[in-house]
């Protein structure tokens, strides 16, 4: 237990190092910018006294370590400034968006662990058939294709079919029709089921080889010959001793690329309109709003650093082999 | 079948080694697989560098209405401009295929000189590069390039920057671990003996070594590279001034092809991408698969999370 301790102690310490680098290269990033913050702003009659006063507000005019000190304190704070569209802080801005993604993700999450269990399995039971063969080229071509077209694919020949929305978080006449809380919540529940199977048919791939190939890896473990010996059934062997002991590299892969998909909701949301962290970012990007994308870059990094340490720590209960 | 009764080889026929040309032929030929992705490139590549030649229209001619339907005289159909969509494919062939390898010649260059120096020298170098290799890892890459891509502005040549400082990762760490291995063989150890040079041991002993590996990992990387660049151009962060197809894509999409109804001015570029990474991926895992011992065990590799398929333990029929 001893080395467990350090174990979990080290990755603690990385998570930590991990942030404050990320804190850092936030700030650098933002220090090359060319111009400063002021030169940024939008304004064509501005005095050279009124551009002084503002660099003095934003502290412009310290030196480079002061400034670095400066913001360090303020980021410790929880004070990542404020938007330069909707001046409100960066913070406030960011969270109701977040709130809109998570559900988003989750669905999604769900969808591409049942598909990539679901297909995994069978390609590594049915090794070398045709529906092996079939599973890893159709992982490989969800893998390749690019994920805002996608999106777009399933708007074009999915939505018109299904009778699904292609917009928007929420149907925006339900709510003066008080049409009751259960069909408000179909009504998110429709609008998010593309954008979440875009999610899914992207991780899809992915998913499905892993699975593959950890099904493969246990299958062809002595135990798996004893469970044959022992006369139990195909299903009992799979899922009480294949799957069961493949599930290690699944479990922690999928909190890894819960991290990653954040950004991949960047291109998925822009396509939905979906208000998420995405679209946020993406409305950013083209407002120039530095402050909301230098607060949601760091968030974004600090979530998938947690679910880096969430998936040592998940992998360490599942294996406490890794510590040696 | 007895070793002293196997028939003795001209020794310098066993020193002949065979030539580049007929090795590849020969990799392609166990490969069926890398054959095909190889014959899909070469037509892309060829498209790449010869289309302005054949295209049937330019790449700014308006020749229709908007939106017109694919028809005999344009079987693609024509974009939000009126622009021929199979014209537009061609042009934009040259620009995301040199994003692509550009792309992965940067990660190639910075990502392989850090794994081998971490890797030659070891011990404190090795640890702070590594170190500083695992930060670099874990922050979320579309976001980075996002960021960046929105501070130093559009262009080519950022783009082309902003993917090789994202993927660099992941080949200095596979290259440092090859490397590893190649520094303590004993040839290493003989010119290390016989006083050479670190920089002539690298260039001499090392580099040879590993730069099978170093290239079949920059051919998986053109792919990612191809798939950012349709990313960060779907943005709105592209080079505005040259046709890619990421940027097909993106105008198609922020022109509302999909209100018109006009599905192909959207799906054949993405068709092309998925194409182009596909061949690249069957050349490159095929090329891995023979070059890196260490993927005979299941491993992490491609974008960020993959357990390569393992190879099937009964011989090929």
């Amino acid at each position: 237990m001893r080395a467990g301790w350090s174990y979990i102690g080290r990755r603690a310490l990385f998570a930590l190092i991990t942030v404050f680098i990320a804190i850092s290269l936030n700030f650098v990033l933002f220090r090359l910018a060319p111009g400063d913050r002021t030169s940024a702003l939008r304004c064509q009659g501005c005095t050279q006294e009124f551009k002084q006063q503002l660099r003095a507000d934003f502290g412009l005019d310290k030196s480079v370590p002061e400034q670095y000190a400066i913001y360090l304190n303020q980021t410790l704070h929880g004070d990542f400034g404020r938007s330069f569209v909707t001046e409100q802080p960066v913070i406030a801005e960011l969270w109701q968006p977040i709130k809109n993604t998570l559900p988003m993700l989750l669905l999604g999450t769900i969808f591409s662990i049942m598909l990539g269990i679901t297909t995994g399995m069978i390609a590594a039971w049915r090794r070398n058939t045709l529906a092996d063969k079939g599973t890893v080229w159709a992982a490989i071509l969800f893998y390749s294709l690019p994920t805002q077209w996608l999106a777009l694919m399933l708007i074009l020949y999915l939505a018109g079919p299904l009778h699904l929305p292609t917009s928007d978080i929420a149907d925006p006449y339900l709510a003066y029709s008080n049409a009751g809380a259960w069909a408000e919540f179909v009504d998110r529940l429709k609008h998010m089921i593309l954008p979440a199977a875009t999610i899914g048919l992207v991780l899809f791939g992915d998913y499905t080889l892993i699975v593959r190939s950890s099904m493969l890896e246990a299958l062809g473990e002595d135990y798996i010959l004893t469970a044959r010996a022992k006369g139990l059934s195909n299903w009992e062997i799979i899922n009480q001793h294949a799957l069961r002991n493949s599930m290690l590299p699944i479990v922690t892969l999928v909190f890894l690329s819960l991290g990653f998909i954040f950004g991949g909701t960047i291109l998925i949301e822009s396509v939905f309109n979906y208000p998420g962290i995405g679209l946020q970012i993406y409305e950013s990007v083209g407002n120039r709003d530095y402050p909301m994308l230098q607060g949601a870059f760091l968030l974004l990094t600090v979530v998938i650093i947690l679910m880096n340490f969430l998936a040592d720590l998940l992998y360490f209960k599942l294996d406490p082999r890794v510590t040696e | 079948m007895s070793f002293v009764d196997a028939p003795m080889t001209p020794l310098d026929e066993v020193h002949k080694s065979p030539s580049r040309v007929r090795s590849l032929l020969s990799f392609l030929r166990k490969h069926p697989q890398a054959a095909l992705g190889f014959v899909i490139l070469m037509l892309f590549v060829f498209v790449a560098i010869f289309g302005p030649y054949f295209a049937p229209y330019g790449e700014r001619e308006q020749v229709g209405p908007i939106f017109g339907t694919p028809s005999g005289a344009h079987p693609l159909g024509l974009d939000d401009g009126g622009i021929d969509v199979l014209s537009l494919l061609i042009y934009g062939a040259r620009v995301t295929l040199i994003v692509g390898f550009a792309g992965a010649l940067v990660a190639m260059l910075v990502g392989g000189s850090i794994g081998i120096i971490s890797g030659y020298f070891g011990g404190k170098i090795d640890n702070a590069l590594m170190r500083t290799t695992d930060y670099f890892l874990v922050l979320p890459d579309l976001v980075l390039m996002i960021v960046v891509a929105s501070i130093w502005g559009r262009s080519l040549r950022n783009i082309i920057i902003i993917i090789g400082l994202i993927y660099w990762t992941y080949m200095a760490r596979l290259i440092r671990s090859q490397v590893k291995v190649v520094r303590e063989r004993a040839y290493v150890k003989r010119a290390q003996a016989l006083g050479a040079t670190h920089a002539r041991i690298i260039f001499r002993h090392v580099i040879p070594q590993i730069a099978p590996l170093l290239l079949a990992q920059t051919v998986l990387m053109v792919g990612y590279a191809i798939f950012l660049e349709t990313a960060i151009s779907f943005l709105g962060l592209g080079d505005p001034s040259v046709p890619s197809w990421g940027k097909m894509i993106e105008t198609a999409f922020s022109r509302s092809a999909i209100s018109y109804g006009a599905w192909w001015a959207i799906a054949p570029p993405g068709i092309a991408v998925a194409l182009v990474i596909m061949a690249f991926n069957m050349v490159g895992t095929a090329a891995e698969d023979s070059l890196n011992p260490r993927l005979r065990v299941s491993h992490l590799a491609r974008r960020h999370f993959r357990l390569r398929p393992l190879p099937d333990k009964e011989p090929p029929k």
